[in-house]
């Protein structure tokens, strides 16, 4: 046997990661930023609500990857658990959700109840161990942005292949959904900062100053919400 | 390595004769006859066997030929994935265990006691240990503890498991930064050239990312035929070749077993089954490897008229 040779280090991939870890924070601000507009939760809910009634599950939930801190975030949850999962967060390297992520693969596991294997203290944190789990990456080119996974669906789904294509599809296409959103967000914010400022500022005028100042604050408005199409 | 039989016009005079030569590899102009870019397909879901029949030329290469009585003795594999649990009764010994870490001086390769983060390593193990029971199994875990999905550690530790050049890697798992694409596409050929066959998870649906997408690699989806021991090869790639990845019983962390289904679960088993075929037959280069699984897929047909 030839023994592995433990000393290569390999540069070229530490510089590949060092734009891959910019673009990738870039992201997952973004796409962490989802929990707090309004639109994007909605959309959110509704992929985890209709995840859940497609495969007659118990349970449904999409996770975020916060890179960063090597984590995945509950988003959104439909079930058990709805309550009081959303912002909860553990380590994106465990699990089968982690490994989703990971590896970028769908997957779907069965028979969970009577092992021990399987995070179950993760599982069991959320107050719900299921017995069977369907979990598909949220993806698009720039990576994973999340994981979409399937509690306890209905016995046919468990291990028919096509159910899995089918969660696979739903996820990619809630991925391309998700970035639409958080790059809406991303696009909206400086202009958002940018009316804060120019409010603070307005209040330090005159009553003429203001006045006239309102107007055009209004008129901008008025061009930016004809621009994205709204009447 | 056993050399019960072999093809080379340099096998010792005194090796076994073998049952029937090693036919040319499919002409290339049948099989690019099919290849319109709009017909690519990813999956042969809803698709039988005899849907896509297919046809060569050449010697008979059965399944038994291929690798009947194989154990995959002396064959060096290589999972790439979480780790893999030691002592599990489904995957016996672990003949070496690493893990990718990585700091200020970029990533290494380094021993490891930590097992498995999640599972699933454990279970591609269990799969290749079935079918290739002697094997020398090795793993590499580029993936656990925290979030290693973006590529770099994955190309770091592929590329350790090509400079090992171990016979055959098993991969389930991929990359969608197409930045990282090249970088793998250039590992993928150096690992097809230097003898190590690097066998990677498809997608079952159109997704792009690598290095599964490349030629040099042996791709694998999904098949949902009942015999879970026939493999498929598809007329329209790029996803070469169907496995078993549908209910399959499958090693777990704690000792365990469960019951799985996904792609990442078919590679292991075409992992197996190289492993198989290069312990019955050494001498084999990469493509005759992929000749042997194309003429022993189970919706190949072989015209054997015409050899000698």
């Amino acid at each position: 046997m030839n023994q592995p040779d433990n000393s290569v280090v390999d540069r070229s991939g530490a510089e590949a990661g060092a734009d891959v870890t910019a673009d990738a924070v870039a992201d997952a601000d973004a796409v962490a930023d989802a929990a707090s507009d309004p639109l994007a939760r909605e959309l959110l809910q509704s992929i985890v609500d209709t995840a859940r009634a497609i495969f007659g599950a118990a349970a449904s939930s999409i996770f975020l990857l916060d890179e960063a801190a090597g984590e995945l975030v509950f988003q959104a949850v439909s079930g058990q658990g709805e309550d009081f999962l959303v912002g909860r967060r553990f380590p994106a390297g465990r699990g089968i959700a982690g490994w989703v992520a990971g590896s970028g693969e769908p997957m779907v596991v069965d028979d969970l109840n009577r092992e021990q294997g399987f995070a179950r203290d993760l599982a069991e944190s959320t107050q719900y161990v299921p017995n069977a789990l369907m979990a598909a990456p949220l993806l698009d080119a720039s990576g994973v942005l999340g994981v979409l996974e399937v509690l306890d669906p209905s016995p046919q789904a468990r291990s028919d292949l096509a159910e899995l294509d089918l969660l696979a599809l739903f996820a990619r296409q809630s991925a391309g959904a998700l970035r639409l959103v958080t790059r809406r967000q991303a696009q909206g914010r400086p202009g958002a900062a940018g009316v804060r400022a120019g409010v603070r500022a307005v209040e330090g005028l005159d009553e003429a100053g203001r006045a006239a100042g309102l107007v055009l604050i209004d008129a901008v408005r008025d061009l930016l919400l004809a621009g994205n199409g709204h009447s | 390595m056993t050399t019960d039989s072999i093809e080379h016009a340099s096998a010792p005079a005194e090796a076994p004769p073998h049952p029937a030569p090693l036919p040319h590899p499919p002409h290339p102009a049948r099989l690019r006859s099919s290849a319109d870019p709009a017909r690519l397909t990813w999956s042969l879901r809803g698709r039988t066997p005899g849907e896509i029949a297919l046809s060569a030329d050449g010697a008979d290469v059965t399944p038994e030929w291929a690798w009947g009585g194989s154990t995959g003795r002396g064959i060096r594999v290589c999972v790439v994935d979480s780790g893999v649990e030691r002592d599990h009764p489904d995957v016996g010994t672990v003949d070496g265990s690493w893990v990718v870490v990585g700091d200020e001086d970029g990533f290494r390769v380094v021993p490891t006691d930590t097992g498995d983060m999640c599972g699933h390593g454990t279970a591609c193990a269990s799969i290749v240990r079935r079918l290739a029971p002697d094997c020398e199994l090795h793993s590499v875990r580029v993936l656990g503890e925290r979030f290693s999905g973006t590529g770099d550690v994955l190309l770091a530790g592929l590329r350790w498991a090509v400079q090992q050049r171990f016979d055959v890697v098993n991969l389930s798992l991929s990359t969608t930064r197409a930045k990282f694409a090249q970088a793998l596409h250039e590992l993928a050929d150096e690992a097809y050239f230097g003898g190590t066959a690097l066998v990677a998870s498809a997608h079952n649906t159109p997704v792009e990312s690598f290095p599964w997408r490349f030629s040099s690699v042996f791709s694998v989806g999904s098949h949902q035929e009942t015999d879970q021991d026939l493999h498929l090869y598809n007329p329209e790639p790029p996803v070469e070749f169907f496995a078993a990845g549908q209910n399959v019983s499958v090693a777990w962390l704690g000792g365990k077993t469960i019951r799985t289904t996904g792609n990442s679960f078919a590679t292991p088993f075409v992992t197996g089954t190289c492993a198989r075929i290069l312990a019955k037959h050494p001498g084999l280069t990469l493509f005759q490897l992929k000749s042997v699984l194309y003429l022993t897929a189970a919706n190949v047909q072989v015209d054997t008229r015409g050899a000698a």
